[in-house]
């Protein structure tokens, strides 16, 4: 079933962090298997990469902690062979990390040396985005990754009941849109050429982390915008070239757009304001941060939908 | 809220009784649903109607609550006043309901009687499956609206969106706005009046013929709801191509029919 969450301001910061916290703990009864978050923060001059050293349900076998540890090294020192500058990495759970740094190169050779590391998958890089996944519900994520007082301009969010892969993060939403900087993805339904695509995609040069169908939207759309689209041409053509059912939010640095399938099979509820844009698979998560009656209505079939911040 | 319990397997313990909180006043009633769970909302609202015999029942923030008013078998007015979720009045047998606020989707799911008023918009697939009984939006409507319909009548002010009236076998709709693109596909039996633009017609949905019964029938549901004058309409109906019951085998067409 899924359930997605967006939310994008129109004038300035709010407390994205709490705010898509509340709107995934609403539909927690969508999806109980992970929880996902991709957060834009204040662009900083430095990338922020969040890395998964290993996956939650890995098992704690001997020297667990220390390999961990030796990992977090390990990247830092790729990272610094490469030629950028890490100014911070902090751990939020013994698996995951966050590092800061200064760096001019290519992007992708970058995303290769980190994931050449054993178990490493990089979650996000960019200037803002932050992706945070994990299982379990929004409440014990946000929590384990201290996302309650982080504060930016656009966030989508995802609450996932596993039917195409594994209960694990590496199935969990968003995507990443590896290796393009800044981009995310939360989709709710299922695609048929998968397999079609990822091949393709796969032939030019891009790595997929996961067995999850979502995946290759992120990297469609970002490899779309690359070759000159924008995202709401990127999302008419996805309407086109990929099949299934599928309601899906696309994020980038400074926007947040929306596309439904042909046949509207899966939901979303859309709430316009001047100040703000909330949208989600039920109007409950939308009510978790305006907590009043508001007018929302349900986007038809083929329509994308795109807003700046 | 009411905290949830558990039992010693670790299940949520199911508290059914009615929270007994709304003021009665005669054959009026009213409660506030805001710190209520959907449980205790539709627990007090059966007390009223079955044991209290209350005959009209105003339901303040429903919060977009999902499954609200399901299964009311009563003749008896119902109010919400404001937003409900998915899934709110299924199986109703009865009741006049006026919703001040939109629905989400499945609707008025297999209504059997009565009547709903929605002032804002309205999901998919809303009043799928109804055998009886009109449902009013006065705003939008998503995609399947009356999917599987077998009766009643469905009145949709605003616009609709694909695969309306889906295997629709009997009963009516009347939409005013545009309609998405496979209006009607693969119905068996019933009529449509559209006023807007149709997108594109489904499988076997054809134009029909207009009728003195159907001019009677618009005027009279225009009056009931007070909607004016009826804008021009169109109508469309099974073009029944796809009936192939003569071909069956007579212990088949048993089974079908």
């Amino acid at each position: 079933m899924c359930g997605i969450a967006g939310i994008i301001s129109r004038n300035g910061e709010r407390q994205i962090g709490a705010e898509m916290t509340a709107m995934l703990q609403s539909m927690k009864h969508r999806g109980p298997d992970s929880t996902g978050y991709a957060l834009y923060g204040p662009a900083t001059e430095d990338w922020v990469m969040r890395v998964k050293l290993a996956d939650a349900n890995t098992p704690r076998d001997y020297g667990f902690d220390d390999r961990m540890g030796r990992n977090k090294g390990e990247i830092e020192r790729r990272l610094g062979q490469l030629g950028a500058t890490v100014h911070s990495a902090s751990h939020a759970t013994g698996y995951a990390c966050e590092v800061r740094f200064a760096y001019d190169g290519d992007l992708k050779a970058l995303a290769d040396r980190v994931e050449d590391v054993k178990g490493a998958e990089v979650l996000s890089l960019g200037h803002s985005l932050q992706i945070i996944k994990d299982l379990g519900d929004a409440e014990s994520v946000s929590e384990q990754y201290n996302l309650g007082g982080l504060a930016g301009t656009h966030a989508i969010g995802h609450v996932r009941m596993a039917t195409e892969s594994d209960v694990d993060i590496s199935g969990a939403h968003p995507y990443w849109a590896y290796p393009f900087s800044d981009i995310a993805v939360v989709h709710n339904g299922q695609l048929t050429n998968y397999h079609q695509w990822k091949r393709r995609l796969e032939r030019s040069g891009h790595r997929f982390q996961s067995e999850c169908d979502s995946e290759i939207i992120a990297v469609y759309l970002a490899e779309k915008m690359a070759a000159g689209s924008d995202l709401e041409d990127a999302m008419r053509q996805s309407l086109e070239e990929l099949d299934g059912v599928f309601t899906y939010i696309c994020v980038t640095g400074d926007s947040l757009g929306m596309a439904k399938d042909e046949l509207a099979a899966k939901p979303l509820v859309l709430y316009e304001a001047d100040d703000l844009v909330a949208l989600a698979s039920e109007e409950i998560a939308i009510r978790a941060v305006l907590d009043r009656e508001i007018y929302t209505y349900d986007p038809f079939e083929g329509e994308v939908m795109v807003w700046t911040r | 809220m009411d905290a949830l319990t558990y039992d010693a397997r670790g299940l949520v313990e199911v508290d059914g009784s009615a929270p007994g909180i709304a003021e009665i006043d005669g054959e009026r009633a009213e409660f506030d649903a805001r710190d209520l769970t959907t449980r205790k909302i539709n627990a007090e609202l059966r007390r009223l109607v079955y044991t209290e015999g209350v005959r009209d029942v105003t339901i303040l923030n429903p919060g977009a609550r999902h499954s609200l008013g399901v299964g009311i078998l009563q003749r008896c007015k119902i109010t919400f006043d404001g937003s409900l979720g998915y899934f709110g009045l299924g199986l109703i047998d009865g009741p006049e309901v006026h919703i001040k606020g939109r629905v989400g989707w499945s609707a008025c799911e297999n209504m059997m009687s009565g009547v709903v008023v929605v002032d804002g918009n309205a999901g998919s697939l809303t009043a799928a499956a109804i055998r009886g009984g009109d449902v009013l939006v006065r705003g939008r409507v998503g995609a399947r609206t009356g999917i599987d319909q077998k009766g009643g009548t469905v009145i949709v002010l605003g616009d609709a969106g694909s695969m309306t009236g889906f295997m629709m076998q009997r009963g009516r709709q009347i939409i005013l706005g545009d309609v998405g693109p496979g209006l009607g596909d693969s119905m068996y039996d019933g009529e449509f009046y559209i006023g807007g633009k149709v997108k594109a017609l489904g499988v076997d949905c054809v134009p029909g013929e207009w009728t003195d019964a159907d001019t009677e029938f618009i005027a009279r549901k225009f009056a009931i709801y007070e909607l004016g004058e009826p804008p021009p309409l169109q109508k469309f109906v099974c073009g029944k191509r796809l009936y192939n019951y003569d071909n069956l085998e007579p212990s088949e067409r048993k089974l079908v029919l």
